[in-house]
């Protein structure tokens, strides 16, 4: 079986099967956003939703993790998890799923990352793709992302009436199988799926002003511009943007002592380059000094250094850094800013 | 198992779990900073590059990034040097022999010394660049005959901070090196060069092409010092130099490292100026 179709009638059954197949995380509302949470009452589960406050990262590459646990008197290390459980993510937006795929290459890049690698075998993902724009903070288009591009194990896509569900895996199969309101999708449905696809088109459009090759060039020429005193002027470094990124990793490490100060526990926790400090040395020296330069990093940690790694844009486009920033600092008048500056209109 | 394939093995396998190891000498050297010796559990050698660095651990007071000192030939040991100037190295300096921390590594890329082989070497040190630089010179003390003509300038604030007095001696009896200090501020009972390090290149005699120009100090003193190399014509890919940065992991994850699309702990911290021109203004160290 290659596409699966449910009924939204069914949906909660279903909920309900993968609930009791392993822990089921969704987004869900929270005030007027909306979060990744663990579903405990199916009902709770929201599917027309714009991207989370936090996106999954949070499950495969958590705020905090245990690294070891230690004891000082006498040198002692052992293991912090003994056992990573089984997972699924629900209801994750395409571009989310890229953002997961940009993880897999940095932590796949040698030296793995074992913390990672181990949550990640754990993982299902369902995803669901969009037929319209969340808002229009999303650059989706131009980073590729609005249509699913393969890195899920199921995908659900919402044709009115019922979903249609794209088997992508054997782990994702083995979710649908079995179930006697899941049934195998029609030719008619099929086609309900093309017509789909094709008013999409009408709806999604490139938010740059320029092809992503373009962007990239861009970024190559323009280190020096003034777009990132203006954007420097403006942040307040509060460091929202990148602890909302999907694909932002930058990390510290904290030992956290129990009362005895003798044994505790290694983490690392989410750190972020806009902080002041974040490359600063114990002599003093700071080797990134001002808003401006860490901005720019972190545009050039989307735009430019992860194509020259991993040949790959490391900005999903779900809009999450616009959104969240208090200082109203837009990544695509941002880019648009630095591509006009290249003479594109 | 190896020694290499053991740690190689944790490295793949643990990579953010340190090793046992204990200090088994630990003297201050100046009024700031603390000579270690190390030793790893069960005596396996570190393996090391000179130039090389390691993650120490101090549980409850974290972790940071150490430049070995010793050399390679110097077996079932290692050594730090230390500055104490923050909560984590005012820890390891209350630290004494027989105690017990925690090591990762090796980590980075060090000096070529493969490529080195044959070539003249001039090395430049200012301040605590001496201390990752005292592994090459180790190095090439115990491996005299696959160097060519070696000479050592060092450059200090005072006399009273020049680190390794003792084997500086040694270093200048050795009638095959060349050695060659100054101090920025002299002291009553100071005879030698008084000024900056720069001001002792123009004098030293070379053959350019024939020469690793290897140089590790502050920031601000390396930018001067690689003009005055280019301006002696050493070629930028026999321009040495080692970085320091803020690091986390050594394992090219953290970000904290990073210059540009560059991490320094995988990279670096050792690179050829021929790589650093190539930075478009995040490097502090390219030479105005």
């Amino acid at each position: 079986m290659k596409y699966a179709s449910l009924k939204k009638a069914n949906l909660n059954d279903w909920l309900g099967h993968l609930k009791k197949k392993a822990k089921l995380y969704a987004p869900r509302k929270k005030e007027n956003l909306f979060i990744f949470r663990q579903v405990k009452e199916v009902e709770d589960v929201c599917l027309e939703y714009i991207p989370t406050i936090l996106p999954p990262k949070k499950y495969y590459f958590p705020q905090k993790e245990k690294l070891f646990k230690f004891s000082s008197q006498p040198f002692k290390t052992a293991k912090a998890i003994d056992k990573f459980e089984e997972f699924i993510l629900f209801g994750v937006h395409t571009c989310d799923i890229a953002g997961i795929q940009c993880l897999d290459v940095v932590f796949r890049d040698a030296p793995e990352d074992p913390n990672y690698l181990n949550r990640k075998d754990k993982m299902t993902i369902i995803g669901i793709e969009c037929l319209k724009y969340c808002d229009k903070y999303a650059n989706c288009t131009s980073m590729g992302n609005h249509i699913p591009r393969g890195g899920y194990d199921l995908m659900m896509v919402d044709l009115g009436e019922k979903f249609i569900i794209h088997i992508n895996s054997e782990k994702g199969e083995k979710l649908v199988t079995g179930l006697d309101y899941i049934k195998e999708a029609t030719e008619a449905e099929m086609s309900l799926l093309e017509r789909a696809r094709e008013a999409k088109k009408k709806i999604f459009k490139e938010e740059f002003i320029g092809p992503l090759p373009k962007v990239y060039d861009t970024f190559d020429k323009s280190f020096a511009s003034a777009v990132w005193k203006d954007v420097g002027r403006r942040c307040v470094a509060c460091g929202n943007c990148t602890a909302v990124c999907p694909t932002c990793y930058c990390f510290d490490t904290q030992d956290d002592l129990e009362l005895s100060l003798d044994k505790g526990v290694r983490y690392r926790i989410w750190n972020s380059c806009q902080m002041d400090d974040f490359a600063k040395v114990a002599g003093g020296e700071d080797f990134r000094k001002g808003r401006d330069n860490r901005q720019k990093h972190r545009y050039y940690r989307k735009f430019k250094y992860p194509v020259d790694k991993f040949n790959r844009y490391f900005c999903t486009g779900c809009g999450r850094c616009t959104r969240t920033c208090m200082a109203d600092i837009s990544l695509i008048e941002t880019v648009n800013s630095l591509l006009s500056e290249e003479g594109l209109q | 198992m190896l020694e290499r394939e053991i740690l190689l093995e944790k490295m793949r396998t643990t990579p953010y779990l340190p090793m046992k190891a204990r200090i088994v000498e630990a003297q201050m050297v100046t009024d700031k900073e603390k000579f270690f010796r190390i030793q790893l559990e069960n005596k396996i050698n570190l393996g090391h590059i000179p130039g090389q660095f390691v993650m120490v651990s101090i549980f409850g007071f974290g972790e940071a990034p150490i430049s070995v000192c010793s050399s390679p030939s110097d077996k079932g040991y290692f050594e730090l040097t230390v500055r104490s100037t923050g909560v984590f190295t005012d820890r390891l300096h209350k630290m004494a022999k027989g105690d017990e921390l925690g090591i990762r590594g090796p980590f980075g890329k060090g000096f070529p010394i493969d490529n080195m082989f044959g070539y003249d070497v001039m090395i430049v040190a200012g301040g605590l660049g001496i201390v990752p630089l005292r592994s090459l010179i180790r190095y090439i003390m115990h491996n005299r005959n696959d160097f060519g003509n070696v000479q050592i300038l060092l450059g200090c604030r005072s006399p009273r901070e020049l680190l390794f007095e003792e084997e500086t001696k040694e270093w200048m009896k050795r009638s095959e090196i060349k050695f060659n200090c100054t101090v920025d501020r002299a002291d009553p009972d100071w005879k030698g060069n008084v000024g900056l390090i720069t001001t002792l290149i123009p004098g030293v005699d070379i053959n350019p092409t024939r020469t690793y120009g290897v140089v590790v100090g502050p920031p601000i003193m390396y930018k001067f010092v690689i003009v005055k190399l280019l301006e002696k014509k050493i070629p930028d890919h026999q321009i040495v130099v080692s970085l320091e940065r803020r690091m986390r992991c050594g394992l090219g994850k953290c970000g904290h490292c990073q210059i540009e699309g560059v991490y320094v702990c995988q990279s670096g911290p050792v690179f050829t100026y021929n790589d650093l021109k190539k930075f478009k203004g995040e490097c502090h160290e390219k030479a105005v």
